[in-house]
């Protein structure tokens, strides 16, 4: 397993938003987490990712506990092992695609010609080749995610997680979107975990789990599917 | 069918006369298109072949003189087909809400038949994806077709679960 929850709780306040979730996801493995608005699917993905501490239980990440590190070893393993795509907001509006694309690896130090090579060779990847320069405050719903899978892919992350990142998106643009995702995450080995609501993107996974009222239930492992 | 198993399962509640099952089968699950009494009657009749009902003849005449109970054979019958998801072809709504409204109604596990009827459509969904991956424009095209048809029965599945017990009420007030 790459990444484990075991029996994480979290509330905030008195809203009890994940009961002792557990689910565990192999290194490779595309899992798709569903489930009822409000259920604690983005909780969940936020303990998982470190962002959040439980209030109990465990997570673990390639053979170690995540949340018992400290704030900075914590933040130094969001930024060299995970990527993140989110459903809007985590672009910087008023830089270019590529300097948004460049930002994880001049915070983690690269030197700058080396980020844009790197940053180059994933807009090609994504097809955005000709976007470099634009500002991303100027692009469509299609074309910014695309530029949050470059920014997520480009620190070559163990584990992306996605909330509903196709959420904003009609089904072709998203499916375009969930595609790329998925199959250069699979070039890369990396393990992707995303949160929607769609059916469709879920079926891009190799496996769904479902979120309700804080659990987990795994349909393959509780035996409801023989 | 679902009608045989519908009926079967009506029987689990209490022993009844056929015209006690047509009338509770048309407010459940006729939706406008009531059962014929001759089927029923021959529905009735393969049952009690088959070994899953017994017909206890009463006195006085007329064709409804017999009132029917489920066998053990029958129990297990219903038993098996409400745990078991339906393949996932589009189109199952009424099969999906016959399965969902007995089980609610003999306070057998509804949510967990449509967690697997959910894992079971999802899994079509994503063989669908994987031939839409590999194949033509017309492929994938019947492909999507299926899926958003699945789709409708997914979101019909997660609307229901989220009003089980609503439902449940429902079935069990009237
Ligand atoms: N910052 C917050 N403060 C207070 N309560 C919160 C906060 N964030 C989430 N919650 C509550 O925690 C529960 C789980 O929320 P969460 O955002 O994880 O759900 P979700 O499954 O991601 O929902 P959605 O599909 O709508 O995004 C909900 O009851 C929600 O109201
Ligand atoms: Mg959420």
């Amino acid at each position: 397993m790459i990444i484990e929850a075991r029996k994480v709780s979290r509330s905030y306040g008195s809203t009890p938003a994940l009961r002792e979730a557990d689910l565990s996801v192999a290194a490779g493995e595309v899992v798709a987490v569903m489930g009822p608005s409000g259920s604690g699917k983005s909780t969940l993905l936020h303990c998982l990712a470190g962002i959040f501490t439980p209030d109990s239980g465990e997570v673990w990440f390639d053979g170690r506990r995540l949340d018992t590190l400290d704030d900075g070893r914590r933040s130094e393993l969001r930024r060299t092992a995970f990527g993140f795509v989110f459903q809007f907001g985590q672009l910087v509006p008023e830089l270019t695609v590529t300097d948004n694309v460049m930002l994880p690896l001049l915070l983690g130090r690269t030197r700058r010609k080396h980020a844009e090579r790197r940053a180059a060779e994933w807009l090609e990847r994504l097809e955005l080749a000709d976007l470099g320069g634009r500002r991303t405050g100027e692009l469509s719903g299609g074309q910014a995610q695309r530029v949050a899978i470059a920014r997520a892919l480009v620190t070559r992350p163990r584990v992306v997680f996605a909330d509903e990142p196709t959420g904003a998106l009609d089904t072709l643009t998203g499916e375009h979107v969930m595609n790329l995702l998925v199959g250069l995450a699979r070039e890369e080995g990396a393990t992707v975990i995303v949160v929607t609501h769609d059916a469709r993107v879920a079926a891009c996974a190799d496996r769904e789990v479902v979120v309700r009222d804080g659990r987990v239930s795994d349909p393959y492992t509780t035996g409801a599917v023989r | 069918m679902t009608v045989p198993l519908a009926l079967l399962g009506l029987l689990e509640r209490e022993p009844s006369h056929g015209y006690d099952l047509k009338r509770d089968y048309d407010t459940f699950f006729g939706r406008g298109r009531p059962l014929p009494f001759g089927q029923v009657y021959s529905t009735l009749g393969r049952l009690a072949r088959d070994g899953k009902v017994t017909g206890q003849s009463e006195p006085g005449d007329g064709p409804d003189r017999k009132r029917y109970a489920i066998t053990p054979l029958g129990r297990q019958e219903v038993a098996t087909w409400l745990a078991e998801p339906v393949a996932a072809e589009p189109y199952l709504q009424t099969v999906l809400f016959t399965k969902v409204v007995l089980a609610l109604m003999l306070g057998r596990d509804a949510a967990g038949y449509l967690d697997a009827q959910r894992a079971t459509h999802m899994r079509r969904m994503r063989e669908l994806t994987e031939v839409k991956r590999g194949g033509s424009l017309t492929d994938a095209l019947l492909a999507d077709h299926a899926m958003f048809h699945l789709e409708a029965d997914l979101r019909w599945i997660d609307v229901t679960q989220a009003r089980l017990g609503a439902l449940a009420e429902t079935v069990r007030a009237s």
